[in-house]
């Protein structure tokens, strides 16, 4: 069985500094697996390493049956790897609509269309709004997303990000900046999440990580500490110690 | 410059364009003696469309986009001159000339930031200016190059000395690109350009390879700026090195601020406010005008944009907003 | 064979330092604040005009103009931060440029009124005119005392921003601009003063370099590729980066005019495309 997402010995430094080392991912289709670890462990990086928008110094980054290490960032979404960002990075006067629309047609090759009036294109249309109503935002439609809530917005990412039909999706902290109020659209949308998808979390919040990761990585200095399910995880003290401190 | 429209909804059919239009093909009895200087705002108006398309819709700072004008401007000119008199053969040689050069170029506009392609572009533009004045005995120099005769369009109009052949050229060329313009500009293709200005990075994690649309997109608007010098050189049967001056790249960026940028129509109003006012005000002198002109700008950025059609725009809505109706979109 | 080998080096040196005086403050702004200032050359412009009257009308010898021009384009700069500049720090790319090309056109014209549109010559002072012989090399005095000058300057430069205070909070607004201010430091503040040097130096650049550059009220246009293109292969988060890029470019062209007297002016452009190609985030850049 092939495995969705797949590193080996991946790394990066910046002149001295070793901001990620000797990382081994092996994701199966369908995981569910949460990144962890204290603030510059080397996660945003790591992303950056993965999305393809930072070239690794060392290792192997494998998507399916491809090597896509040398692949540019664009590339990699057109052979199934789509992300979310940690802080929104939407179009602020496009509607909600349009920026699906963007993505949608991207994904279908209709992007280099330079003829057909844009709503015109109704398969393209409809496919935006099955994505929408997956994550129940379909009222949104219309809506200009600067005025749309932070907690709607946040969920515009994780719809631009599914529109590319992806075969693995990686969340940057799908929970960070989303007011607690808000917080129940967003689980419900996480859980949503096509089973036949691979999704890779990074996040800070552990009612997140342990509501839904099925297999947990932490990540301390930009080198693997240890792996394993969220109770294992949960138990260990050498984890513990490296979120609470040294109480020794 | 607000993309924000209602869902993308079938157009209906659009009387105020329809109406301009018809007012210019009415030149001929509307303004009879000033043919010719019609003949000019055309020609600017059409370049600075496609100026829009890179920098309104695009997002590339560009202060170099004469050097395709000018190449335009002396492929047809050449033509002309050592024999090829066709006009519209001319033009099309003209365009793709000045596209392949957009092509070659391009690569190296797109990628950078800002401050790169200001330098790239000015860089493109002094250094085909400067190549043509070291050519100055094939491209005239200064003093320009001469013996340019055409002959008459389609066989059958001459280019008569009241510029009536001329006005009729240069409107129905500028018609056709500005229609195959508007096309592209409400097409997925278009709507992508806008998302690349906006936010390129979102664009690639979106699986679009900017770079290849930008050079795609500078290649066709270096193409029609092209065109628009060849319609100067084959109307006016004159070129001259300043085609490619730094001031007319910087010009071009004033009549699409002026007119107002990404909003298709602002580069034709622009080119037109721009081009009458430098007709009737710089002859009294050209230091004022300048002077006056970088005072201008100078005004226009601190009172923000949205130029000509952006103000108009606002009075449109406030007066809808008195008759309580929904504000209307740029 | 080289002895005029070294004489274009160095003649290219002095033309590089000449270009990285009047060219740093454009990479400051930038740096600092996002700024892109297309006016920049104007206070070149400023210093060189100045210069010039002040020697030709006040009598102020050469020496003593020089700081005189420093003093009034950095005050001239900071008043234009003051009134002008700092309402745009947020706005777009274009907007800058806008309205600094709108600036610059001002200038020409008021240029071209006040000075009309030739040529300025600059009688320079005896003990800096004329050749000095090296090693069998003439090498020009003026250029000499610019090398030796530029020399200083930079090595000023460095310490300021390296060992200072001043310096240490210029890096920090550099890095990062938001943190630096809730960490104490007074961002808009540095920008004033770090402002205001890079127009003295400017305007320092455009005095001595009359005699090298030229002046005329096309100035800032003339020449304002040649900034772009250092600050935009320098880069904009070190002094070396720009201070290279200046320094390439002198050599570059000035060995281009020398050796391809047909083709030399096209060298600029045949190195910048090749510095873009190979290294499209400048010399000298951060990671």
């Amino acid at each position: 069985m092939t495995l969705a997402l797949r590193t080996s010995g991946l790394g990066k430094h910046f002149g001295g500094v070793r901001a990620v080392t000797g990382v081994s991912l092996a994701l199966p289709r369908g995981a569910r697996h949460a990144i962890i670890g204290p603030n510059g462990a080397g996660k945003t990086t790591l992303i950056n390493l993965l999305t393809g928008m930072l070239p690794p110094s060392e290792g192997e980054v494998y998507l399916g049956e491809d090597r896509v290490t040398r692949l540019r960032a664009d590339q990699r979404v057109k052979r199934g790897l789509a992300r979310t960002f940690q802080i929104n990075n939407l179009f602020p006067d496009f509607t909600v609509m349009q920026c699906m629309l963007l993505a949608v047609c991207e994904q279908r090759g209709a992007a280099i269309d330079p003829w057909r009036h844009v709503a015109r294109r109704s398969a393209e249309m409809m496919a935006a709004r099955d994505v929408l109503r997956l994550l129940r935002l379909d009222s949104a439609e219309n809506t200009v997303v600067r005025e749309l809530a932070y907690g709607d917005q946040r969920l515009v990412e994780i719809a631009l990000a599914l529109a590319c039909k992806p075969r693995v999706l990686l969340l940057d902290e799908p929970a960070a900046g989303v007011p607690k109020g808000e917080s129940q659209a967003l689980f419900r949308a996480i859980a949503d999440l096509p089973g036949d998808v691979t999704v890779l979390f990074v996040e800070h919040d552990m009612d997140i990580v342990f509501r839904f990761a099925h297999r947990i990585t932490v990540l301390v200095s930009g080198a693997i500490l240890t792996e394993g399910p969220p109770e294992q995880i949960a138990r260990d003290p050498v984890v513990k110690q490296v979120y609470l401190g040294d109480r020794a | 410059m607000s993309a924000a429209l209602g869902a993308p909804r079938i157009p209906r059919l659009p009387w105020r364009e329809i109406v301009f239009w018809v007012v210019l093909a009415t030149g001929f009895w509307l303004w009879p003696k000033h043919l010719a200087l019609a003949s000019q705002v055309l020609i600017a108006g059409l370049f600075t469309l496609s100026y829009d398309l890179i920098l309104g819709y695009s997002g590339i700072l560009s202060l170099g986009h004469a050097a395709y004008f000018g190449l335009g401007a002396y492929a047809a000119g050449l033509l002309a001159q050592r024999g090829w008199g066709e006009p519209l053969s001319g033009l099309l040689a003209a365009g793709a000339c000045a596209g392949f050069a957009g092509f070659l170029t391009g690569f190296l506009v797109v990628r950078g930031q800002d401050l790169t392609r200001l330098m790239v572009t000015t860089a493109i533009g002094l250094l085909l200016f400067e190549l043509a004045n070291k050519l100055s005995s094939v491209t005239g120099g200064v003093d320009g190059l001469l013996g340019i005769e055409m002959k008459p369009l389609l066989g059958v109009f001459r280019f008569d000395i009241y510029g009536r052949t001329a006005y009729g050229y240069c409107l129905a060329v500028t018609f056709l690109l500005f229609l195959g313009v508007r096309r592209i500009v409400h097409s997925p293709f278009g709507w992508s350009l806008r998302g690349m200005r906006d936010n390129p990075g979102r664009m690639l994690a979106l699986g679009y390879p900017v770079s290849r649309r930008l050079i795609a997109v500078y290649t066709l608007a270096a193409a029609i700026a092209g065109i628009s010098g060849a319609l100067l050189a084959q109307t006016t049967q004159f070129v001259s090195i300043d085609v490619f001056s730094f001031g007319r790249s910087a010009d071009v960026m004033v009549m699409l601020i002026v007119g107002g940028a990404g909003v298709l129509y602002g580069g034709l109003v622009g080119a037109a406010v721009f081009t009458l006012a430098y007709h009737y005000l710089s002859a009294l002198n050209p230091v004022y005008w300048q002077f006056w002109l970088g005072a201008f700008l100078i005004a226009i950025v601190l009172m923000g944009r949205g130029g000509v059609l952006g103000a108009w725009t606002r009075v449109v809505n406030t007066l809808r907003e008195w008759r309580g109706e929904a504000a209307a979109q740029p | 064979m080289i002895a005029s080998l070294l004489g274009v080096l160095f003649d290219g040196l002095a033309y590089g330092m000449l270009l990285f005086l009047v060219g740093v403050g454009l990479s400051v702004t930038l740096g600092l604040m996002n700024f892109v200032n297309l006016a920049h050359g104007a206070f070149g412009m400023l210093g060189g005009y100045l210069c010039v009257l002040a020697m030709a009308r006040w009598n102020i010898p050469f020496l003593a103009a020089l700081p005189l021009a420093f003093v009034v384009s950095a005050l001239v700069g900071l008043l234009f931060e003051r009134l002008l500049f700092r309402r745009l720090y947020r706005r777009s790319h274009l907007d800058q440029v806008l309205l600094t090309i709108g600036l610059t056109f001002m200038a020409i014209a008021a240029a071209t009124f006040a000075f009309g549109p030739q040529q300025q010559a600059m009688q320079l002072p005896e003990y800096l005119s004329g050749q000095l012989n090296v090693v069998g090399v003439d090498l020009n005095i003026y250029r000499v005392f610019l090398l030796a000058l530029g020399a200083v300057l930079v090595v000023a430069l460095t310490l300021v921003v390296e060992r200072t205070r001043f310096g240490a909070a210029v890096r920090a607004a550099v890095d990062n601009a938001r943190v630096a201010e809730a960490l104490g430091i007074r961002v808009g503040l540095v920008f004033q003063i770090a402002l205001a040097a890079g127009c003295g130096l400017a305007g320092l650049g455009g005095a001595l370099g009359v005699e090298v550059l030229g002046l005329d009220p096309l100035f800032p246009l003339k020449y304002m590729v040649y900034f772009l293109l250092v600050v935009a292969v320098g880069g904009t988060t070190t002094l070396k980066g720009p201070l290279y890029a200046a320094l390439l470019l002198g050599v570059a062209d000035v060995a281009g005019k020398y050796y391809i007297p047909q083709a030399g002016a096209f060298i600029i452009y045949a190195v910048m495309v090749i510095l873009l190609i190979v290294r499209p985030q400048g010399l000298v850049s951060r990671s």
